[in-house]
């Protein structure tokens, strides 16, 4: 019997160390691993800093604007707890300053309009196609969701361990590494015509352009303005822009634990209460 | 069911009841004095915890359904629209989502358990079969609810899925535009993915019941394997079943909520929040974790046709369990021999999995085949000769000796639970 278990085990063992070297050798190609940056909404505590996704959003307008809509978001978002933290009426002048397509009037024609705290941004170009007209036939993504739609591979056994440390950043990891990550393109590399040596992004050869540079954007809360600012605070905006119900989440996510935990107690305690009766159970 | 209605109606409004509709005299006899073997242990509150998962996912379904939109031009912005403006959306959606996992979790842990404690022997294969049937439906209702967000991985998934049907000779490609309601997967598909996915989760709630009605009908199998020889060897099922399976749940709710909470899109993929593009090809299509080991079984095998073949047949195989497993000892508590093959076998489903989510490139491919190889072995080939060939070690008599040791304490009225007569 121990023989064959012995045997079991032995077998289970050599799979396990096939299967692990067999993956760390195709990871060995590159690893283009992101680092792992500190962002204030990381963790079970997590909540986002106002400052850094109002600088964001600065960014966002100044720059990103330009090409990259945000059509899921409404101007009102900007306002509600958990987000920016602008006020109402500073929400009502930044959509007034946007023009928004509406109509058909009674004459059946659209028209514009200033903007809303209930309208969503409207996006740069009017569909993609003009879209991809105005870059060189590549398409700006829309950003509503792209901090959700952004990863990487992270390998065993780390996926294993996120599950215990709660990472759930890849996205923004991604995306601040990407703006900061325009190199020289290497000797012997075939670059495409148009395109831009990056070291994250996949094949390395990114259609647009390196968007931030120092000083770009002016900051008035008197944090640096630097690259390394700019990419992690758009990356946060991103993130809130994705996930704007995030605080909520683990605020309730914290409470509903609490209440679980303690009610896993008294139900363990009422349960050997019960079994007490029972002859042979605790 | 089982016969054990013990349950006398005292006012006059259940008499009344009782005498049109005995519903509770059912749910008495079912729930409240069913008689349970004493020394089940906590791999038997499973099926009350899928039962639970099952309400669960229909309840947030059906919300989310009031605003969900099943349009190609719509269907990931309503998404959107409930994670940000429906009060309380995102955590439908995440409790929906993360609720599909749990529910396989779940669901393979049940069938774990009935695999190592033969609870599909005699007299169970049809309470065995329905669980078969219930986990293709399941398989089915879990495909197309991801198609839904109509995300990348939605519209691929559903792409590479619904193609396998080509395989089919002569009529393949029939059966395919048929399935699309058109020449690739688009609008038509989506409208009746919708349907059938609101559809077929009652489908498996009557399944559910025929399968609890089988369970009550024969009893419940417990670790030894031994069937309870009195009433002294079974406790009623409320109080004593119902507080360890709530505790169970409780214990369950907390690895959910933990997802929920905390990291609600560690088990999805992140391509799926990329609209759907019939013109990009992700560059890896994968199903979502629970599929991952019949992912790798249908890639590993070089044929189309027969890579579809044993895909089915890695499931309907567990359909045969009963009549594959020789053995005359039910529990592999008595099984020494078999207990090593269950663990390698679930090692095995673990290997298939993990490979389910690597390309199918290189050295991959390789190990593939060698666990789909062991996976059809050790149903087909290993399952009967151990039954034949194994010695198992020797039974306890009965229930109350595998608790108490031979010769041990006389048992106390364990079974009396304290209920009010008259």
């Amino acid at each position: 019997m121990s023989s064959i278990r012995s045997k079991a085990l032995t077998l289970a063992a050599s799979m396990a160390v096939a299967l692990l070297a067999c993956g760390a050798a195709t990871a060995a190609e590159e690893d283009n691993s992101p680092p792992r940056l500190r962002w204030s909404f990381a963790g079970p505590f997590g909540h986002y800093d106002e400052g850094q996704l109002q600088r964001g959003f600065k960014i966002y307008r100044e720059v990103c604007g330009n090409c990259h809509g945000l059509k899921l978001l409404s101007f009102r978002y900007l306002a509600e707890p958990g987000g920016p933290g602008f006020t109402p009426a500073q929400v009502a002048a930044i959509a007034a300053q946007y023009k928004i397509t509406d109509g058909p009037n009674d004459q059946g024609e659209m028209f514009e309009r200033p903007g809303r705290p209930a309208d969503r941004f409207p996006s740069p170009f009017a569909n993609d196609q003009a879209a991809r007209n105005a870059n060189g036939g590549l398409l700006p993504p829309d950003m509503s969701v792209l901090a959700k739609a952004r990863t990487f591979e992270r390998g065993f056994p780390w996926f294993v361990f996120d599950v215990f440390t709660q990472y759930q950043e890849q996205g923004v990891d991604y995306m601040a590494a990407l703006l900061k990550g325009y190199e020289d393109t290497p000797k012997g590399f075939a670059m495409p015509e148009g395109a831009h040596y990056n070291k994250y992004f996949p094949g390395h050869a990114l259609g647009m352009p390196p968007p931030l540079t120092a000083g770009q954007v002016d900051y008035t809360d008197g944090t640096p303005a630097d690259l390394q600012h700019y990419s992690q605070d758009i990356a946060a905006f991103l993130m809130w822009a994705a996930e704007p119900k995030l605080e909520a989440r683990k605020r309730i996510g914290f409470q509903v634990m609490i209440f679980l935990i303690v009610f896993a107690g008294l139900m363990y305690f009422t349960k050997k209460k019960v079994w007490s009766a029972v002859a042979g159970h605790a | 069911m089982s016969g054990h209605s013990t349950y006398q109606p005292q006012s006059a409004f259940m008499k009344w009841l009782e005498a049109r509709l005995p519903i509770w005299s059912l749910v008495h006899s079912s729930f409240i004095a069913y008689p349970t073997p004493r020394n089940l242990n906590y791999w038997w509150t499973f099926g009350g915890i899928l039962t639970v998962m099952l309400a669960i996912q229909i309840v947030t379904g059906i919300v989310l359904a009031m605003h969900y939109t099943p349009h190609v031009d719509y269907a990931f912005n309503s998404v959107e629209t409930i994670m940000r403006d429906v009060n309380y959306g995102w955590l439908l959606r995440y409790v929906h989502a993360a609720g599909a996992s749990m529910f396989f979790l779940a669901a393979y842990i049940h069938m774990f358990r009935g695999l190592y404690y033969g609870s599909y022997k005699a007299p169970r294969e049809v309470l065995w079969i329905l669980g078969v049937i219930i986990l293709l439906l399941m398989i089915a209702t879990g495909f197309m609810g991801y198609v839904l967000p109509w995300g990348q991985m939605s519209f691929w998934a559903a792409t590479v899925i619904t193609n396998l049907f080509s395989a089919i000779p002569v009529v393949g490609d029939s059966v395919v535009s048929w399935l699309w309601g058109g020449y690739s997967v688009g609008n038509p598909t989506l409208n009746r993915f919708y349907s059938l996915h609101y559809l077929l989760p009652f489908v498996i709630l009557g399944v559910v019941v025929l399968h609890i009605w089988a369970l009550h009908v024969v009893g419940q199998n417990n670790p030894t394997g031994i069937d309870p020889k009195s009433d002294r060897e079974t406790v009623p099922f409320t109080p004593y079943a119902t507080i360890k399976d709530g505790f169970m749940m409780v214990c369950f709710f907390i690895l959910f909520a933990w997802f929920v909470f905390y990291l609600p899109n560690y088990l999805g993929h992140a391509d799926n929040y990329i609209p759907a593009n019939p013109a990009v090809t992700p560059t890896h299509i994968v199903p979502e974790w629970y599929y991952l080991p019949f992912y790798a079984i249908l890639r590993a095998i070089p044929s189309k046709l027969l890579g579809v073949v044993m895909l089915g047949a890695a499931i309907v195989i567990l359909a045969f369990v009963p009549w594959l497993d020789t053995s005359r000892v039910r529990s592999a508590t008595y099984r020494p021999l078999y207990r090593q093959f269950f663990w390698i076998f679930v090692v095995v489903c673990i290997g298939l999995g993990w490979l389910g989510s690597k390309p199918a490139e290189g050295n991959y491919v390789l190990y593939a085949r060698v666990l789909t190889a062991w996976y059809f072995i050790h149903f087909l080939i290993i399952l009967p000769l151990l039954g034949l060939l194994e010695r198992p070690k020797p039974l306890p008599a009965s229930i109350t000796e595998s608790v108490l040791g031979k010769g041990g304490a006389p048992v106390a009225s364990g079974a009396a639970a304290p209920e009010r007569r008259g």
